[in-house]
């Protein structure tokens, strides 16, 4: 199989040699065209950032980060907005859509900036918009339609570029659970139908168990792994909780 | 603890809002210049006759700024409530820590105090010394002696400026109360997570109404312009100007959704890189401030009107002046004086004496009053002819029910000026102008006062007017009036004077007055001015011999008129370029503080931008765009307004200013509002890029 992303004995160091907070202790792992990866873990765990450094909104002490073959941190300036622009597609827990934009014009926003031509343009909107089931809302904004159909929005300016490797922050984190169980058959959808490979951040097993693999982090380091292979999801679901009980370091400080 | 709260608060809002601090600098600055004039050197150096135009001229600035400072306070109310509403959530959390509505509103009076205080005195030192530099700027165009620098502080406009200001800021401190008493905590503490409301109109009203405030504009557009004639009277300048102001508020209303609607139909423009999100941005931002933009407009409209009229006033009058002061002494006397006449409404009855030399020419009255006849030269001396059985409704009369109805203000009881035409010609060939040639039956209008021409020229045009003049027709030689004149004066005042044969039957009875124009004989300046004070000085002993006998010359020197005239259009500059900077400030203010708080509040949309992949350059240059249109709209309606408002302006101005020295001082205007609007401008644009930075 073909490595989309390859993290390589990645660090990140905040604060100074007196109080250094190791937010990513040596972290190392590969993922491959198709996946759908989930990074879970704890508040305070290092997901956050670990996502953050591959999405080169920062950057990274130690070690490397190959996607597509290229060492992205060694990347900078325009080369990193560019690379941003044409390899990756984000979902943000918040959405992140621009409440003066409407739906057709926050999604397209992400080509018209990639320089495409008006037709193309018209004409993608509308294909993914089908797929994923917005086209009545096209020409709504923001503040008229469901927090579901806001995400939905999302996901379809995160993949309209064909990126490489879509990267979703706590896509479910302000969604109800009947919207959060809509847009995770959305992801999959996209991980299966349109062989998106997904790498997604979450703390909540349930959107987790959508994902083919789980990475979970404690203290900025990988603590354990595990795949969903043939298992249901409602298996996958409670391997999870087990490993998600042993991770809870919160019961094992007290005694 | 509140005292120190505030203080600290302030400090960090200095900071933020350095353009609103420095926009109150400004005005206190410019307040206190202006006010300040009348202390400044140069007015300790200019002559008596421009020391009177200067008292008139500080009476008028006093007159103008009580408008100004309502203006600045407007400007500072509204900044203030702007600032401090954005505020809510610093103020959520004091609430939620227990500080009552009170404390608050202590707070926010002590930072206005802060703030007032500090800009007051930056502003009046910045006041005091730019004062310096007007105070130059002020001797160049009284022409005052400014050898000797000496610097000067005015205490009297420092004084009035505090009390202008303190009022100001008790009225924002008043404001600001009321507001914070209307918070509530829960608003306070959400106020900025509230989702942004886009505010959409409906896109066909939004074209009918930018279409149905087009053809309004243009109507006023055509009715200030080529209809003006008929706008004689203040009611009918009305309806015009109220729907200047009403189509500029609809304009704004629509604007932004009638663009949009035409750039989505342009799908290559409007789906090219940032194009759609500066189109919204500016949509939403000119959507939530149709108001402001608008008052905005009609204030830039004013300065640039104001500015550029005053300016072409000036100049317009400078080069007439030279025109219509070709000697150095004009003087006249009644002919023919009654035993008795009204005057001012009382009957004034006269003595042999006067009665007497009445009948004589000035040359000998000036000689039976002991005037060396050898300090005047080239002089001409005319009678001039005027009779009740020609009036100006006598002249009119073809026309004058139709002219009548149109100009009713008009004396038309005035008794014609008559003139023989060999007397003319020997004034024009003095002064240099055109000099006319009649035949026995007929006559010439010479009249050169705009608006009076145009009346004349409307019984002129036909070509057939006659007049009985002494008893004897004449038919006018011209279908249009001539230019001339006798007396001297600032700029074109001619109302009318008749050139008539000089066979024509004129009685001495028929005299009205006599009338003499000289120069000097002296051909340095300082001779020159001896000999002025001989006719102008109360003291002297030709004056003196003409009081004793109850005689009367009047008289006009070209040194007066100078003066006075170069006073006049110095009162018209000054004032107008004092509220046409206020007005500068206070919208470009405005305009700076809107985008700058737009841009705090819309980091998260650049942040958005940026994780989309959009590089700096890009989200620069969207910026860039936003404020540039952001800034030029008003600012192209408000010059599209003054195309039209200032041809308005000059022809209300009939004959004072005139089109043709309008390009220089259009030309002036945009350096003016160039340099300010520019500045503010970039102010905002580097304020913004600042803002939206990342961390």
């Amino acid at each position: 199989m073909e490595k989309v992303l390859e993290v390589k004995n990645i660090e990140k160091y905040y604060g100074n040699k007196s109080n250094l907070t190791k937010a990513i202790d040596n972290i190392s792992f590969t993922v491959e065209k198709g996946e759908f990866v989930g990074i879970m873990g704890a508040s305070g765990s290092g997901k956050s950032t670990l996502l953050n450094v591959i999405s080169t909104i920062d950057r990274v002490t130690a070690g490397h980060i190959i996607v597509n073959g290229e060492d992205i941190t060694k990347l900078k300036g325009n080369k990193l907005n560019k690379f941003r622009r044409e390899e990756l597609g984000f979902i943000f827990q918040d959405f992140n859509l621009l409440d003066t934009l409407t739906a057709y014009e926050n999604i397209a926003l992400a080509l018209t900036i990639q320089k495409v031509n008006a037709r193309e343009i018209d004409k993608r909107v509308n294909a993914i918009a089908e797929k994923l089931g917005i086209k009545e809302i096209l020409k709504k904004y923001p503040y008229q339609v469901s927090g579901g159909q806001k995400q939905r929005i999302a996901s379809a300016r995160a993949i309209i570029t064909n990126p490489k490797l879509v990267l979703a922050d706590e896509p479910t984190g302000a969604l109800d659970s009947k919207s959060a169980r809509q847009l995770l058959e959305n992801f999959e959808f996209l991980n299966q139908k349109m062989n998106a490979t997904i790498l997604m951040v979450t703390h909540d097993a349930f959107t987790a168990s959508y994902a083919n693999r789980i990475l979970f982090i404690k203290d900025g380091k990988i603590f354990n792994e595990i795949i969903k292979g043939n298992d249901t999801r409602k298996q996958f679901f409670e391997k999870i909780i087990e490993v998600q009980t042993l991770l809870g370091g919160d019961l094992n400080d007290v005694i | 603890m509140l005292f120190k709260l505030s203080w600290n608060n302030m400090k960090k809002s200095i900071k933020d809002y350095a353009i609103y601090f420095l926009t109150l600098v400004l005005g206190v600055a410019i307040f206190y210049m202006f006010n300040s004039i009348d202390s400044q050197q140069a007015m300790l150096q200019v002559s008596q006759s421009q020391r009177e135009i200067i008292k008139m001229m500080i009476s008028m600035l006093g007159f103008v700024s009580v408008f100004v400072a309502v203006i600045l306070g407007l400007l500072i109310v509204y900044a203030n409530n702007f600032l401090i509403n954005r505020r809510k959530k610093e103020f959520g959390i004091y609430m939620s820590l227990g500080m009552g509505r009170r404390q608050i509103s202590k707070i926010i009076l002590m930072e206005t105090i802060f703030v007032g205080i500090i800009s007051l005195v930056i502003g009046i030192v910045v006041g005091v010394f730019a004062s310096q530099f007007m105070s130059v700027l002020v001797a160049k165009m009284f022409e005052a002696d400014m050898s000797e620098f000496q610097f000067v502080f005015s205490g009297d406009a420092c004084i009035k400026t505090c009390i202008y200001f303190a009022v100001m800021y008790v009225a924002v401190m008043i404001f600001n109360t009321f507001t914070v008493s209307k918070y509530k905590l829960i608003n306070l503490l959400n106020a900025q997570k509230k989702n942004e409301k886009v505010k959409i109109k409906n896109p066909f009203l939004c074209i009918l109404v930018f279409i149905v405030a087009g053809v309004m504009l243009g109507y006023a557009y055509w009715k200030v312009t080529a209809d003006s004639s008929s706008l004689n009277t203040f009611d009918k300048l009305l309806p015009p100007i109220l729907m200047g102001i009403v189509s500029t508020i609809l304009i704004f209303w629509s604007l932004s959704g009638f663009i949009i609607q035409i750039v989505q139909k342009m799908k290559n423009t409007y789906l090219k890189g940032t194009n759609m999100f500066v189109l919204r941005q500016i949509n939403n931002k000119i959507n939530t401030m149709v108001a402001s933009m608008s008052v905005i407009c009609l204030m830039l409209f004013m300065t640039i009107s104001i500015l550029s009229s005053s300016l072409s006033l000036r100049n317009t009058m400078g080069r007439e002046l030279v025109e219509m002061t070709p000697v150095d002494l004009n003087l006249y006397k009644t002919a023919n004086l009654p035993e008795t006449y009204k005057k001012y409404g009382r009957e004034i009855k006269t003595t042999d004496i006067q009665r007497e030399d009445s009948k004589l020419p000035i040359e000998q009255t000036l000689k039976n009053n002991g005037l060396d006849m050898n300090v005047l030269k080239d002089m001409v001396e005319i009678p001039i002819y005027a009779s009740n059985d020609l009036t100006w409704s006598n002249f009119l009369e073809n026309k004058l029910e139709q002219i009548k109805a149109k100009f009713p203000m008009l004396a038309y009881d005035t008794a014609e000026q008559i003139v023989k035409i060999s007397d003319y010609n020997k004034i024009a060939k003095l002064y240099g102008i055109d000099e006319y040639e009649l035949n026995d039956n007929e006559y010439i209008m010479l009249c050169d006062f705009t608006s009076m021409e145009e009346v004349r020229n409307e019984v002129l045009v036909d070509g057939n007017n006659s007049l009985t003049i002494a008893g004897k027709q004449y038919k006018s030689k011209y279908n249009e009036c001539k230019s001339g004149f006798i007396v001297m004066s600032t700029s074109h005042t001619n109302t009318g004077i008749i050139l008539v044969p000089d066979n024509c039957p004129l009685t001495d009875n028929m005299k009205e007055m006599h009338f003499l124009a000289a120069n000097y004989n002296d051909d340095t300046e300082e001779g020159k001015k001896k000999i002025e004070e001989l006719f102008s000085k109360d003291d002297s002993a030709f004056i003196q011999s003409l009081d004793k006998k109850g005689l009367e010359i009047d008289g006009l020197t070209k040194t007066r008129i100078m003066e006075g005239s170069i006073g006049i259009a110095t009162i018209v500059t000054f004032i107008a370029i004092y509220l046409g900077v206020i007005f500068l400030i206070a919208s470009s203010a405005i305009l700076a503080l809107k985008q700058l708080t737009d841009s705090s509040d819309n980091k998260q949309r650049y942040t958005i931008l940026r994780k989309i992949g959009c590089d700096e350059k890009m989200i620069n240059k969207s910026l860039f765009r936003q404020i540039g249109i952001f800034f030029g709209v008003p600012l192209v309606l408000a010059i599209i307004h003054s195309i039209f408002g200032i041809q308005f302006a000059i022809k209300l101005m009939s004959g004072l200013a005139s089109e043709k020295d309008l390009l220089p001082s259009a030309v002036a205007t945009v350096v003016i509002i160039g340099v300010i609007y520019g500045a503010y401008f970039l102010a905002t644009y580097f304020g913004s890029k600042n803002i939206i930075k990342e961390e």
